[in-house]
């Protein structure tokens, strides 16, 4: 047996680890390095822990994720530059799902802008693998606006994120918290203490699933993280490890950088035109996203389901329409929730459509897929 | 678990069972450890001959595809078609209901290249860590 996806593997000197290291060492988890990090894979096995954030919840290390404060008085004017989605529009405590455009249009990077609830500032959550590039980025494009007045600041090292997501997670947070969470809307955040531990408070995650995520001094994650497994231990909350969390998110169709979207594919091929506020005034790329409305994206990201008995489809597997070569596979899983092979795909235009056929080649063989809706998942409200 | 002591095994933790000139394969306890959940197993039909340490099909867990090699010359009497349509047997039972092949061998004595249990357990231990 040898696995086909042929890694160049680091070494582990080179790899960083959260504060929660040993706790997964101790629920047996396997790790694996990624972006630069050594993190949990897995603990119990894929399915049975994409099965427990749907049916329970699940516990996530997110230490390796980055965050970035942007604050002082012209913050929002910058972050309306060098983002796509409009953040005048939040309010005090709100959060938005937002990009990273480059000036062609291409995406540096998806991330989630949080408005602090009490202060002139902004904090800006961004994926692993991009954080060093987000990081120069950004203080590229404040040395360019010197007009502005503003700071960004890297603090991912003093910062910890952890999430809890499923149909138990608010239940079991409201009873460790001292701040009522029951009218804390989606994609808000509030401060407060969870199990004495201070922590911002954020109900947002990736999963499709309601849940939290939470931001604490890096010195006091392993605290909360054991409050939160403590008590949730005992009614089947389980953690989960970056294999879940990809089925997860995939069911729920968001998107993962470096599959759906990078430096050359414009946010409306992705799909994420809703992220993107054209009307906001300029921004970096929005000449280039603005062109591509005009003429309509040549591209569409859809969601399709293998329709025969074959393996999954894969990121990169070449998909075919009556013959030709009309795009890739973005993202491809065994859907643990469905029991059926779904996908997305980057493919031409002409062919895009719910119901229409396409064909997915799995190792030199046509696999007949059809176009469905997504998202493949969504749960009762 | 440690590997069967009746069996014989390869580095790519394949292992072999000898009845006669008849060969039964199938992959390691170690091997579905490292795989995970399986989804999906692909085999070759009664007929088709297989060459050592060539693959002959292919065993998919929810991370990865990943080629499963012949560790010995023969054709194919049989195969497992349960795996089809149950692929998690061979996490749940890898040395028994989840065997993949059947293979009549060219030459028996290919197998006494092959690995005794007790040398595969050093070495699936050591290419554990």
């Amino acid at each position: 047996m040898t696995t086909k996806a042929s890694s160049t593997k680091p070494n582990p000197a080179d790899l960083n680890r959260t504060p929660l290291f040993s706790r997964h060492q101790e629920l047996g988890a396997r790790i694996i390095p990624f972006a630069g990090w050594e993190m949990p894979v897995q603990y119990s096995g894929i399915i049975q822990e994409h099965q427990a954030v749907r049916n329970a919840a699940g516990l996530f290390d997110l230490g390796h994720m980055g965050q970035v404060d942007v604050s002082g008085p012209d913050a929002m004017p910058f972050l309306q530059w060098v983002t796509t989605n409009d953040v005048s529009r939040l309010a005090d405590g709100d959060a938005q799902y937002s990009l990273l455009p480059n000036p062609t249009g291409g995406v540096i990077d998806d991330i989630i802008v949080y408005r602090r609830p009490d202060a002139d500032g902004f904090f800006v959550v961004v994926n692993a693998s991009n954080r060093d590039k987000d990081v120069a980025w950004l203080h590229a494009q404040r040395a360019a606006r010197s007009d502005l007045d503003l700071t960004v600041r890297d603090i991912s090292p003093e910062t910890g994120m952890i999430a809890i997501q499923g149909p138990l997670a608010n239940d079991l947070v409201e009873g460790l918290s001292d701040v009522s969470l029951g009218d804390l809307p989606a994609f808000a955040w509030i401060a407060g203490r969870i199990a004495g531990v201070p922590a911002m408070i954020a109900r947002t995650g990736y999963t499709g699933e309601d849940g939290f995520e939470f931001f604490t001094g890096i010195d006091d994650v392993v605290r909360l993280w054991d409050a939160l497994y403590a008590a949730g231990s005992r009614v089947g909350v389980a953690p989960i490890g970056l294999g879940a969390r990809d089925t997860l998110r995939l069911e729920a169709r968001m998107p993962l950088y470096g599959n759906e979207m990078d430096d050359a594919v414009n946010p409306l091929e992705a799909g994420l035109g809703w992220a993107v506020k054209l009307d906001k005034g300029e921004f970096v790329g929005s000449d280039a996203i603005g062109a591509m409305k005009e003429t309509g994206a040549p591209r569409r990201t859809v969601g399709f389901k293998l329709t025969g008995r074959s393996g999954s489809a894969r990121s990169h597997y070449p998909v075919h329409c009556a013959g030709r070569e009309i795009g890739w596979v973005t993202s491809g899983a065994m859907s643990p929730t469905l029991g059926e092979n779904i996908g997305l795909a980057l493919i031409n235009r002409e062919q895009a459509g719910v119901g229409k056929p396409l064909e997915i080649e799995i190792r030199g063989k046509l696999a007949p897929a059809v176009q469905v809706k997504t998202p493949f998942y969504k749960r009762d409200r | 678990m440690s590997a069967p002591s009746d069996l014989r095994f390869t580095k790519t933790h394949e292992w072999v069972r000898l009845d006669g000139d008849v060969a039964t394969i199938g992959i390691t306890d170690h091997a579905q450890k490292e795989l995970g959940d399986i989804t999906y197993v692909e085999l070759p039909e009664a007929g088709d001959a297989v060459a050592q340490n060539q693959p002959f099909g292919i065993v998919e867990s929810v991370k990865a595809a990943s080629d499963i090699y012949a560790p010995l010359d023969g054709e194919v009497v049989e195969r497992n078609e349960s795996l089809l349509t149950a692929p998690d047997l061979v996490n749940a039972s890898p040395y028994d209901d989840a065997w993949f092949i059947k293979i009549r061998l060219k030459d028996t004595a290919q197998v006494e290249a092959l690995m005794a249990s007790d040398a595969y357990d050093e070495f699936a231990d050591d290419s554990a860590h």
